[in-house]
């Protein structure tokens, strides 16, 4: 149930984020889902790609001078109308599970909305959305993307 | 401007290489057969006292370093018994043991006189009110000052360092005429004093500030905000303690207390003298003290030499302002900083030692330490929390470690200049 994100250090200046994505598309990697993470000194990019390519997406970033890493994160579905994320985040909440950052992610072909979420404590997150009958989107839902 | 001892300060340029050269030599006959480091390092080098029969002679002479002194801590060179020691002082030692530093009488004494002829430069006399800020303690700021303005018998307010709105105080209601301290407390009390809308009531005329590198602007904004003349003093605790060299009222150099010290430039990677003129690091011999005299130390500070005439009257060589350190030091706030000691914090917070450089600069007349630390593989995680936690960690254990408050930049892998050989780890961006 966990979805692969590349989370990517950069400089907060002007044009490193054009730089990142234009090394990356000239490569062939498309991102799914991107997130920005500013300070006023650095930044942290995360992206989501199809997961036969977070090998090769790390090695082209490492090659030039990026620090990148992978991780997981949980992707859920939530239905598209007033409170639904906020009912998903309550589950947490009442597990004692705090949010380190959300995103959106868009995907064509389904009705609801798909809401990134690192949770403080991933592997229990999953447990708690379960058994609350919440779904997630898998890994190999967003490949098929 | 008057001259305390125009007999000395303004000797001719003949009679100043006699006095030096009769002086140096028993000086050095005294270390060799006083104090074993000494007669080991000449035996080494394979000079005898014979041999040095003026200052033409004395590159002929090993050289003392700061780790000389570190070695022997904690007083190892000292040439005289322990009992004929009057007074300890000292450096911070914020790397290894500290620096200590024995006087004998006599050297109190010299070292007093040195620091008079300074004050007397800058119009210290019997009837001005002398507000010494500088720290006292080990530290020779505060005591070296105060003995000096005792010997002109001024009226000395030993404040040491420190609360601001007391110093200012005591200056409206004593009627400071000359300020001592560091320049960059000097600029802080200025703006205190400015916020507290008294400038207007300071009596001050002039101020004696050293202990740290600063520049003609600082200068200028000292002199425009305090309403003063403003003087470099500069001096090492190794030698005697400020002192060693004064700026007159021409402000185009220091004039180095030649009679008591003798000043070489050199080159700090060959040890090869320099001409006068040349920037290089300044090397000096102490030709009188006894107590724990110096031969050809390397000061580590960078600076030129200047021996043409100065229009105040003295004949003194004058060394130029201070462009930089051999090693790296910085000196933030009075603090001494030293690339290491950032370097072993560094360790402690990453696999692999970060790549880092220092930057001090210098804003509204306070100076600031920038800390820029290359991010490594693992300081890095996907929450911006991790990297915040890192920097604060970092910046709290220099606080811990040197003692200042540094800002802590965390910039990305390689983004740092890179050099040739010697890594630059320090951009002083005070100097002008």
């Amino acid at each position: 149930m966990f979805i692969s994100q590349i989370s990517i250090f950069l400089e907060n200046v002007r044009g490193s984020l054009r730089n990142m994505t234009e090394l990356l598309g000239e490569k062939g990697i498309n991102l799914l889902a991107i997130s920005i993470a500013d300070t006023s000194g650095f930044g942290i990019v995360r992206v989501i790609v199809n997961s036969n390519e977070i090998e090769r997406t790390l090695k082209i970033l490492q090659e030039a001078g990026y620090i990148a890493k992978p991780n997981r994160v949980i992707c859920v579905r939530v239905p598209h109308k007033p409170m639904g994320l906020a009912k998903v985040l309550a589950c947490l909440d009442e597990a004692s599970i705090s949010v380190e950052y959300s995103y959106s992610f868009y995907k064509s072909n389904f009705n609801d909305a798909c809401i990134i979420i690192r949770p403080s404590d991933l592997e229990r997150s999953v447990n708690v959305l379960q058994s609350a009958g919440i779904s997630m989107v898998s890994q190999h839902e967003v490949d098929a993307f | 401007m008057s001259i305390l001892n125009p007999a000395i300060e303004c000797m001719s340029r003949e009679e100043m290489t006699k006095l030096q050269s009769q002086r140096l030599q028993s000086a050095v006959k005294h270390e060799y057969d006083n104090v074993p480091f000494y007669r080991k390092r000449m035996d080494e080098a394979g000079v005898k006292p014979e041999h040095i029969l003026g200052i033409e002679d004395l590159h002929l002479l090993p050289f003392t370093v700061k780790d000389d002194l570190r070695e022997g801590f904690p007083l190892g060179l000292l040439a005289v018994p322990k009992e004929q020691i009057v007074r300890i002082q000292g450096s911070s030692g914020t790397l290894g043991n500290p620096i200590l530093v024995g006087y004998t009488a006599g050297d109190i004494e010299i070292w007093t006189e040195m620091v008079a002829r300074a004050l007397t430069a800058l119009g210290c006399r019997k009837d001005s009110i002398v507000q010494v800020a500088y720290g006292y303690g080990l530290f020779t700021g505060g005591l070296g000052l105060h003995q000096a303005a005792s010997r002109l018998e001024a009226m000395v307010i030993p404040m040491s360092s420190g609360n601001t709105q007391r110093q200012l105080i005591m200056m409206r209601e004593l009627g400071t005429t000359v300020l001592c301290c560091t320049p960059s407390y000097a600029a802080f009390l200025g703006e205190t004093a400015r916020d507290m809308g008294i400038l207007s009531q300071l009596k001050l005329k002039s101020g004696c500030f050293g202990g740290e590198p600063w520049s003609e602007k600082m200068r200028q904004n000292l002199e425009g905000l305090l309403n003063i003349d403003a003087r470099d003093i500069y001096g090492l605790s190794e030698i005697a303690g400020p002192g060693v060299s004064f700026e007159c009222e021409e402000k185009n150099g220091l004039h180095i207390n030649e009679d008591h010290v003798i000043a070489e430039i050199i080159d700090p990677e060959s040890g090869e003298k320099l001409p006068y003129g040349a920037s290089g690091e300044l090397v000096m011999t102490t030709i009188t003290k006894t107590g724990q005299p110096m031969i050809r130390y390397r000061t580590r500070d960078i600076c030129t030499l200047d021996n043409q005439s100065c229009s105040c009257g003295r004949t003194t060589i004058r060394m130029g302002r201070l462009t930089g350190r051999t090693d790296d030091m910085l000196i933030i706030r009075g603090v001494n900083v030293f690339p290491g000691q950032i370097e072993s914090v560094l360790a402690g917070v990453s696999e692999v030692a970060p790549h880092y450089l220092l930057v001090a600069d210098r804003e509204a007349s306070v100076d600031k330490l920038e800390v820029r630390v290359e991010l490594t593989e693992d300081m890095f995680s996907d929450t911006v929390g991790q990297i915040q936690s890192i920097s604060n960690t970092i910046a709290s254990q220099i606080k811990s470690v040197v003692g200042i408050q540094a800002d802590v930049k965390i910039v990305p892998p390689r983004s740092l200049p890179r050099s040739e050989g010697k890594t630059k780890r320090v951009l002083d961006n005070r100097r002008v």
